[in-house]
């Protein structure tokens, strides 16, 4: 016992010693699923690379840690304290000591829209027309994709919130070797028109960018008409007059019950697109959890009720703008397989 | 008395060292795995098992996808669940069935592998009886435990 209570006395205090210790167990807990333990990235971008280090603060990185990136991916950590964030940076900047340059105050004095048709011509071709950043994830390279990394979007709050003019200036001129991200020389870029672009980017911030909060229910319940048989047989049809293609049909327990004790009240029907389901990965892997598509029929207390997923909360579980469009189409889907099937 | 004691550090050292990635609003469960997929897939299973929960499938996503001509690394999805639980929440609250059973995915990244899960905190939003809270957050904790287990599986 009093071993235990010594070694409570050692661990407690631990979070508290901030030093790169603890930097890494955060990094590791929170942000190494994305970006990977040694910062190389996946999900998420990459961090350890010198090009980033070199051209961002530990401010930027504070604030980006902070309050993310809406809509595209990178979470905003409320949940960490100031200390713990702290010691996270100081771990990520020990990857490349002495990195951080510094940062000074730069007054940006830019043609909005000149700067606007400069980004058309020479960014937009990898960050998007409206500088939405590019689809997809990070480096993930479990399927094929355009660029090695994709690129940011940087007419995002969370973004323009944690970059400085500087910052911007100089991740600009400079690029960031090891990625696609080109220098200004490279592109024939001079100093005007960088202040131009950044001009234009600024002009993002006074956009409305705040991300709705999502109300809908995460669940689609929908009344049958008809008895379960018919409405599993209307689900099925209904599915493929869709282009779905029916890959499984099981009861609901099966396989958590002994075979023949399975509860034949509750059926789940499964049904695929391939080719949707292949473009749904690109956009995020991690969609994956909630396909293919699923509608389950229940016989309960007497009358058949068909459930499913709303579609359209996966955007917002996953902090996935680029969802948004393929969710809500994909719950028009359900919708209407599950009404051709009960009414 | 030993025993109290490994169960109390065991307990205080999850409280320090678990730290589940949970991206966004909180409701995606997601580490990763230093494994790669195969030993990841074996681990899960394993850490699904040893916390009383019987696997009823695996989807093969990937399978599936190369069969139509599509390129995909490895992509699984494994279901799972207590017989008891399931009946009782889907014969209670049947709109919460479309949840039912839990499942994990995984998918290769390279050497390692990305396993993630919702939080099943989450269907609070669908039905919030204070009957249902006591299980949800079991399964919720269950699944962070299991998935911290994978995280570390390395060491
Ligand atoms: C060939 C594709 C490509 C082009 C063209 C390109 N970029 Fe990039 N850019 C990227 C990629 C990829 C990254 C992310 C690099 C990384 O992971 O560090 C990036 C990063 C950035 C960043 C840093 C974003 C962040 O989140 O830290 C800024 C700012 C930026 N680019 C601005 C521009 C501007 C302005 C132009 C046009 C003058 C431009 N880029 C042209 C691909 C491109
Ligand atoms: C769910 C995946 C995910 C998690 C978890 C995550 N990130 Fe990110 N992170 C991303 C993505 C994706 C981007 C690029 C966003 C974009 O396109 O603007 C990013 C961007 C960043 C950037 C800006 C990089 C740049 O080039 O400007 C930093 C810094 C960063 N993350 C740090 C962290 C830290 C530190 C943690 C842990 C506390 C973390 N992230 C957790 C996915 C994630």
């Amino acid at each position: 016992m009093k071993r235990l209570v010594l070694l409570g006395m050692l661990l407690f205090p631990l979070p508290l010693v901030a030093g790169n210790a603890t930097g890494k167990v955060l990094y590791d807990q929170n942000c190494a699923v994305c970006h990977g333990y040694d910062g190389h990235g996946g999900v998420g971008v990459p961090l350890a690379l010198p090009a980033f280090l070199s051209t961002v603060s530990n401010d930027f990185l504070f604030s980006t840690i902070r309050n993310g990136r809406p809509g595209r991916v990178m979470p905003a950590f409320r949940n960490l304290s100031d200390r713990q964030i702290s010691a996270i940076v100081r771990y990520i900047r020990s990857w490349q000591p002495g990195s951080e340059p510094r940062d000074s105050a730069v007054t940006i004095r830019g043609d909005m829209i000149r700067g606007g048709k400069l980004f058309k011509k020479y960014c937009a071709s990898c960050h998007g027309d409206r500088a939405q950043g590019s689809p997809g994830t990070g480096v993930t390279f479990s399927r094929p994709r355009n660029l090695p990394i994709m690129a940011p979007a940087l007419n995002n709050s969370g973004f323009l919130k944690a970059a400085s003019n500087a910052m911007l200036l100089r991740t600009i001129t400079q690029g960031r070797k090891g990625t696609p991200m080109p220098s200004a020389a490279s592109m024939g870029l001079k100093q005007k028109d960088i202040h131009d672009i950044i001009a234009w980017l600024r002009h993002f911030e006074k956009r409305h960018a705040s991300r709705k909060q999502e109300k809908e229910s995460p669940v689609i319940v929908q009344e049958s008409s008809y008895d379960l048989k018919t409405t599993v047989n209307n689900v099925k049809q209904a599915a493929r007059g869709k282009n779905f293609r029916i890959i499984r049909v099981q009861y609901l327990d099966q396989g958590l019950v002994e075979p023949g004790k399975e509860d034949r009240r509750k059926v789940i029907i499964y049904f695929c697109n391939f080719n949707l389901l292949n473009k749904a990965l690109a956009l995020d892997p991690r969609v994956g959890l909630f396909l293919p598509c699923r509608v389950t029929v229940i016989e309960h207390k007497g009358r058949v009720k068909v459930v499913s997923i709303n579609p359209t909360m996966l955007s917002h579980l996953f902090n996935n703008e680029e969802l948004d469009r393929m969710c809500k189409e994909m719950k028009q889907t359900y919708m209407e397989i599950i009404e051709e099937a009960t009414l | 008395m030993r025993n109290l004691a490994r169960n109390c550090l065991g307990g205080l050292l999850l409280m320090l060292l678990s730290g589940v990635a949970m991206a966004g609003t909180g409701r995606i469960l997601m580490v990763r795995s230093p494994q790669m997929f195969p030993e990841t897939m074996i681990t899960l299973q394993n850490t699904i098992r040893k916390f009383g929960y019987k696997i009823s499938r695996v989807q093969r996503v990937d399978i599936g996808l190369t069969k139509s001509g599509y390129k995909t690394d490895r992509y699984r999805v494994v279901f799972f669940g207590k017989a008891g639980e399931v009946r009782k929440i889907a014969n209670r609250y049947p709109q919460l069935a479309a949840y039912l059973p839990m499942k994990i995915s995984l998918f290769a990244e390279g050497r390692e592998t990305i396993v993630l899960a919702a939080d099943p905190m989450m269907l609070t939003r669908v039905v919030d009886a204070q009957a249902l809270r006591p299980i949800l957050r079991r399964w919720s904790s269950d699944l962070q435990k299991i998935l911290e287990i994978v995280r570390k599986s390395d060491d």
